[in-house]
């Protein structure tokens, strides 16, 4: 692992509205070339605004962030980055094949290139075969999975990931989580990934960010030794179930507990 | 998983026309007591006069013999719709791109296109004929056109701005222009808006073209020819008239739900419900 950051993030403060909710404080958080970093926290903790501030499609309040060494503005005009949302995001209009040729037709890729690359990207998510399907003729899991070939296609060293597998059932999740380590060693991109699920962030990431909320803050950076390659059995693990129960109470700690609760009572955001 | 999953089996060719059958046959009825009214019921049993409503044989014995001159002149009244319709619904689309590109223009001039929207435009189908001339078929144009406007021009406002937050914020990761975003998200998206006020203005062209022949104009109009057979007391031929009206009427909408149904292919409402 290179020293080199990919993302540095520093004195980063976010705050909606005019003098409205402070969403973030002070973020400071480095993400080293081939990491994947988690960024874990209840509702409301502002760990989604973190990652749209990375990819600039939110801008700071205050602070800065640096991808590659260039401003986040920078970075995401030379298309640095790759992005995957809860949502899948494909265009109903667009097959299967299309989709994930998007972000190579906007680079004026030529024809030949894109279908050798998609083809490529096909065969990595496993959807070899589908290519001519719409959207609409997939299952929630295999539209993710097109999403993920499109965030990946041009090869963007860094990728950022929402909550990409939030809206799926625990089986397809754990497919596609092992899928996402397998794609992210042969590819050797750096990911920041959003989640709240704990075993979620645990079982992909090298190291865990816990954010508190209200304002956000990264209260705790946990570094997750497990061996690579992770496998099912790295599921069962007794230093696994340790990690789980350390970033467990890292955020109980944050009192998120507290915030769960006033969010209840509130509503729905 | 193959994508043998999404093929159904094709029933055979024979099972097919049946279940064609079972699923036209309330239509048929309908269509089948109606005329048996219109021909019957109507004249013998309720003594409806002929100059109220003459008789089904009549009106489709006129339509068979005067199929020259009818067809003719809806041909005539069919081109001033269908011109009305490609200006109005051209010039919607066109605003529609220009209120969604600067928002603000939008939000200034859309109260103004709604109160405009709520003037009975047919009123001014005779002020049409005094700009552009009584014989000339621009003058129905006009009126077709104006009508066609509206409705084209809020379907498209709304496809082209009711886009998920994602879909731009996913082009912005690309660093996508906004002549891109327009031509790669927006209009896309907009499509099957656009389709439904494209439908919804054909019914209006064919309405606006009628309308502004009854208020003069060549006598090869269809319009001219309702209005003057029903002054001659030539019911049947007014009749005969009005049925050419709805046949290409219904001719031009389907002619448009033909082409969104290519155009939207991928639509999931193109998912058959069986």
């Amino acid at each position: 692992m290179s020293a080199e950051a990919v993302v540095s993030v520093r004195g980063v403060t976010k705050v909606f509205g005019k003098g409205g909710v402070t969403a973030l404080k002070d973020i400071d958080l480095d993400v080293a070339q081939g990491d994947f970093v988690s960024l874990i926290g209840p509702s409301g903790c502002g760990k989604s605004t973190l990652l749209r501030i990375v990819g600039d499609i939110t801008e700071p309040t205050s602070g800065d962030v640096t991808v590659n060494g260039k401003s986040a503005r920078r970075a995401r005009e030379d298309r640095d980055y790759g992005i995957v949302f809860q949502a899948p995001v494909l265009f109903d209009w667009r097959t299967v094949a299309k989709n994930i040729a998007l972000p190579l037709e906007m680079q004026r890729w030529d024809r030949g290139r894109r279908q050798a690359r998609v083809a490529e990207m096909l065969d990595l998510v496993e959807l070899t075969g589908f290519e001519k399907l719409y959207p609409w003729q997939l299952s929630g899991g295999m539209q993710q999975r097109v999403s993920i070939a499109r965030a990946l296609a041009f090869a963007p060293p860094l990728l950022l990931m929402d909550e990409p597998f939030g809206a799926l059932d625990e089986m397809t999740r754990e497919r596609l989580n092992l899928e996402l380590l397998r794609i992210w060693s042969e590819t050797g991109s750096t990911v920041v990934f959003v989640t709240h699920s704990i075993s979620e962030a645990v079982f992909l990431s090298t190291r865990v960010a816990v954010m508190s909320p209200r304002p956000g803050r990264v209260s705790a950076l946990i570094g997750i030794d497990l061996p690579q390659p992770r496998t099912v059995e790295t599921r069962e693990q007794p230093r696994f179930f340790e990690l789980v129960t350390e970033v467990r109470e890292a955020l109980h700690a944050t009192g998120a507990d507290e915030v769960e609760e006033q969010l209840a009572a509130e509503g729905p955001e | 998983m193959t994508s043998a999953t999404f093929a159904h089996g094709r029933p055979s060719p024979g099972r097919r026309l049946l279940g064609w059958f079972r699923e036209w046959l309330p239509a048929f009825v309908v269509i089948a007591i109606g005329l048996v009214t219109w021909q019957w019921v109507l004249p013998d049993v309720l003594g409806i006069q002929r100059f109220l409503l003459p008789r089904f044989s009549a009106v489709a014995q006129t339509f068979w013999d005067e199929r020259t001159a009818l067809w003719s002149a809806g041909w005539f009244t069919f081109k001033e719709a269908l011109g009305g319709w490609a200006i109005g619904s051209g010039l919607a689309f066109v605003s529609a791109l220009v209120l969604a590109r600067w928002r603000p223009l939008g939000r200034a001039l859309m109260p103004y296109a709604v109160a405009a929207n709520a003037i009975p435009i047919i009123a001014f189908a005779p002020i049409t004929n005094a700009w552009f001339g009584t014989f000339s078929p621009r003058s129905k144009m006009a009126v077709a056109a104006v009508l066609c406007f509206f409705p084209v021009l809020v379907n498209s406002l709304r496809g082209l701005t009711s886009v998920r937050p994602e879909s731009i914020e996913l082009m912005r990761s690309y660093a996508a222009s906004e002549a891109s975003t327009f031509r790669r998200v927006r209009i896309p998206n907009s499509l099957p808006f656009v389709f439904s006020g494209l439908k919804v203005a054909s019914v209006l062209a064919m309405i606006g073209a009628i309308v502004g022949d009854y208020f003069g104009g060549s006598i090869e109009a269809l319009g001219i020819q309702i209005r003057s057979s029903v002054g001659l007391s030539q019911f049947e031929y007014a009749w005969a008239a009005i049925l050419v009206a709805s046949i290409l009427g219904l001719l031009f909408y389907g002619v448009i739900s033909l082409a969104e149904h290519f155009a939207l292919r991928w639509h999931p409402s193109s998912r058959r419900i069986e």
